[in-house]
């Protein structure tokens, strides 16, 4: 049952970061990608009816681990004390900035808030990831559990790696993500975006990983997990200069997936290291709920999950389709666009037969 | 300052900011899904202008656009002040979460996977599939919106009222050890306590959406379809009032029961009583005063809010203390008595208040001069301020009311922080949000106001007539 629940919690890990990690991604790069007003619109539109969704996989990953690992979260969540403000900070500023930067005309109001949406969607991939990072590597924790460092000690090398590798991802994940789900120039800035982020990424990856491996400390050979993750790597270096999209989008999510999955796999059964001494080390068992609440849990995730599956990729399959600028031209001349239900005619482009939604419906 | 000190005005200043956006969102998601469906019901009138016999019905599309704006512009922030609340359980809070996270973490995990992904996905849907999704079908996406806030506070209101009167577990070791998930979701407080938040929820809603529609009929909006949605926000407000403050009534006598602390010092009640009288103001008193001077009491009232009896006894404060001191070791287990007695107070004169208004505008329709009363228009404007002013007055009393214990009878306040945060942590934290929330207040009541002055969308007759109904878009 314990082992369940670490399984269940690396399943959201994953699916947070697949789904997320697109959405920052495309935070991150809504502005190189879209060049102008209606481009910077139509890529924040490709993830705008789905980012509040994918962000609640965090929020279900964080509750889960509350319930199911109190000591962990407890441990966890105070020694990243102010990390998490700025996290917070971050994810508040950008889930704001989908919402506001629409609702005024004026041009700074509108570059404040892409600032704010790029900054927020790069700083919160490297924090977590700095966060998952430590988890592994061993921070200063005492026999009550307690961590003993300052926000400085969070910052080891190996973390901070950790988390410039998953921006590295996001990014690569959100430009294969644009290219897949824009058109015309959009979508060749995307794939040529793609083609400079991907090597960069693969060494990234490939670094992570060996590190990964060497912190560990288990064996010489890489498991099957490391090796998928450079595997996928590399393949999505391939993809990205081909020119199959959806595979390279494939490739990055598996990417990202895989780095996840091999921090967790190489974890287990601890779920926080302490550098102070092995025996402090919090683990599935020494942190875990009783058998009872993990029952309670368990049923509960078996019921509802599959519905939140069904749903969240219905959700995925009617907005399956393209995004095109041309569809926020007429809207951006006006003073004031985002108004409910301000009446704009489609323009002919936006549901070019030509180019069919290819995107999967996929639901992590 | 300590940490324990810091860390409680963290958490109660991000928390009344965050319950002053949910009920919005919760009142107003509902009376939106009942816009919609009141077009989707008459749907086939639309086409007409409206005016016209049989074309009213149109009007109802573009209220549901208009507040659905106004909706949408407070999901934000409800949602991204909600995460502040789940972290800082672990930040903050560390030793209780350690302790009692079996318990009180499930229902908040059970909370994000049956609510949040509901009512966030739907609320995409929503948003953007007005010309993606069937008709039928995108009414029911918001009706998931408003079922997913709904069932969203239930769970958390299952954990808060488990803090208030612990139900369902045994003690391992000197840990809860949770034994009954049921008796969570059939706690006494958490049923009535549920039932006064959605109340108070709809008595939210429903005066923001008076206090919009009155500006508008104020300054020259479409007379026809906002002396509609003053109608509908009238029609939902005065009965959730009223049974508000008789559910509130209830949750007093409960509370009563398992919190005696919570309601005598409510009263400013030190010595105990029987009959007891309730004072409608007092000078003096507050933590040290324990002989103020009570202006207006009337007899009888507080037994009877406290027990249901008309000759009830309440114990007063100091047996209440000495009780506590013998069960518990030595210690005060007093609350601010100023908090509960004043925040008791504004309360339930809001309550009456909020009703009074609700009730003249519905004499106002009944005399057909709702459109035409300046100063009821006026009044409904400033009036919606109350509805905020009265959660958070009841909320203080709720919570405060529990003080010195996190969790009544098993865990100290002071004994549930983290360990290894600093105050200087907690310092930076706090400065942070203040100027964070304040930033995201500001603008969010201007992005609210700038919206609620909007001229309404323009009717579906005339979008028809060059294009089909566009999706709202970011």
């Amino acid at each position: 049952m314990v082992t369940f629940w670490f399984i269940a919690i690396t399943v959201l890990w994953m699916g947070f970061f697949i789904l997320e990690g697109f959405d920052f991604g495309v935070g991150m790069l809504h502005d190189a990608v879209g060049a102008d007003e209606p481009g910077r619109r139509a890529a924040i539109n490709t993830i705008g009816p789905l980012w509040d969704g994918n962000e609640v996989w965090l929020i279900v990953a964080a509750a889960a681990i509350f319930a199911a690992f109190p000591g962990w979260y407890a441990t966890w969540f105070s020694g990243f004390y102010l990390a998490l403000v700025l996290l917070l900070a971050a994810l508040i500023v950008r889930g704001v900035a989908f919402e506001y930067r629409g609702k005024r005309g004026a041009a700074r109001w509108r570059r404040t808030w892409d600032a704010l949406l790029t900054v927020g969607s790069l700083l919160a991939p490297l924090l977590l990831g700095v966060a998952l990072g430590d988890l592994l590597h061993g921070l200063p924790i005492n026999a009550s559990h307690e961590y003993t460092g300052s926000f400085w000690t969070l910052l080891q090398p190996y973390g901070v790696f950790t988390g410039i590798t998953f921006v590295a991802i996001c990014l690569l994940h959100g430009a294969t993500f644009l290219s897949l789900k824009t058109t015309g120039d959009m979508r060749q800035r995307a794939r040529r975006l793609g083609q400079r982020i991907a090597p960069v990424t693969g060494v990234l990856v490939l670094a992570f990983v060996s590190w990964t491996h060497a912190i560990a400390g288990k064996g010489a050979l890489l498991n099957p997990v490391e090796f998928g993750a450079v595997l996928a790597a590399f393949a999505a270096i391939w993809l990205v200069y081909t020119r199959s999209e959806g595979w390279a989008f494939a490739a990055t999510t598996v990417t990202i997936a895989a780095c996840v999955l091999a921090i967790f796999t190489d974890l287990y059964p601890r779920v926080m290291v302490s550098s102070t001494s092995p025996a402090f080390s919090l683990t599935v068992h020494n942190t875990a709920s009783g058998r009872y609440s993990l029952t309670v849990m368990t049923v509960v995730v078996v019921i509802f999950l599959p519905f939140v599956l069904a749903y969240q990729a219905w959700s995925y399959y009617i907005f399956r389709r393209r995004v095109s600028r041309h569809e926020f031209l007429a809207r951006s001349a006006h003073d004031d666009p985002a108004r409910a239900g301000a009446a704009v005619p489609p323009q002919p482009g936006a549901s070019d037969p030509s180019q069919p939604g290819t995107t999967r419906s996929r639901s992590g | 300052m300590l940490n324990v000190d810091l860390a409680r005005w963290q958490f109660a200043f991000t928390s009344i900011n965050h319950f002053l956006f949910v009920p919005v969102t919760i009142g107003l998601a509902f009376l939106t899904a009942l816009l919609q469906t009141a077009w989707h019901r008459g749907a086939g009138q639309g086409g007409r202008p409206p005016g016209t016999p049989g074309g009213g019905r149109d009007e109802y599309l573009r209220l549901t656009r208009f507040f659905g704006t106004l909706l949408v512009i407070n999901v934000a922030i409800g949602v991204v002040t909600g995460l502040v609340q789940e972290f800082q359980f672990g930040m903050n809070w560390s030793a209780y979460s350690r302790l009692v996270g079996n318990i009180f973490g499930a229902p908040l995990a059970i909370e994000g996977l049956g609510a949040f992904f509901l009512e966030s996905t739907f609320l995409g849907l929503w948003l953007f599939g007005w010309d993606k999704l069937p008709r039928r079908i995108h009414l029911l996406t918001i009706w998931a919106v408003a079922f997913g806030s709904v069932l969203s506070a239930a769970f958390i209101m299952a954990a808060n009222s488990w803090m208030q009167h612990p139900v369902g577990y045994v003690m391992a070791h000197g840990q809860p050890q949770l034994t009954d998930i049921w008796a969570l979701l059939t706690n006494p407080v958490f049923v009535w306590g549920y039932a006064k938040v959605l109340l108070a929820s709809l008595v939210t809603g429903a005066a923001v959406m008076l206090a919009v529609s009155a500006w508008q009929l104020r300054h020259g909006g479409d007379q026809g379809v906002f002396t509609r949605s003053t109608r509908l926000a009238l029609v939902v407000l005065v009965p959730a009032i009223l049974f508000a403050m008789l559910v509130g009534d209830e949750l007093g006598v409960i509370e009563a029961q398992y919190q005696p602390m919570k309601i005598a010092a409510a009263e400013a009640q030190w010595t105990t009583c029987q009959p007891c009288s309730f004072s409608l103001f007092q000078i003096g008193g507050g933590n040290r005063d324990q002989t103020p001077t009570q202006i207006l009491a009337i007899p009888h009232l507080l037994s009877l809010l406290a027990t249901n009896h008309w000759n009830g006894k309440v114990i007063g404060l100091n047996p209440l203390q000495a009780q506590y001191s013998k069960a518990f070791g030595p210690g005060y287990y007093v609350p601010n008595v100023f908090i509960q007695y004043w925040s008791m107070r504004v309360m339930a004169y809001i309550g009456v208040l909020v009703l009074l208004i609700g009730l003249w505008g519905l004499w106002l329709i009944r005399r057909r001069k709702l459109a035409t009363s300046r100063r009821f228009l006026w009044v409904a404007i400033w009036g919606s301020a109350l509805p905020f002013l009265m959660n958070t007055a009841g909320w203080l009393l709720t919570e405060s009311g529990r003080q010195p214990w996190i969790i009544q009878g098993i865990m100290l306040t002071k004994n549930a922080v983290s360990p290894s945060v600093s105050t200087t942590d907690v310092a930076i934290s706090l400065g942070a949000f203040v100027l964070l929330y304040a930033v995201l207040g500001v603008v969010d009541f201007l992005l609210m106001l700038k919206y609620s002055r909007e001229q309404l969308p323009p009717s579906r007759s005339q979008i028809e007539a060059d294009a089909p109904v566009p999706a709202v878009q970011y």
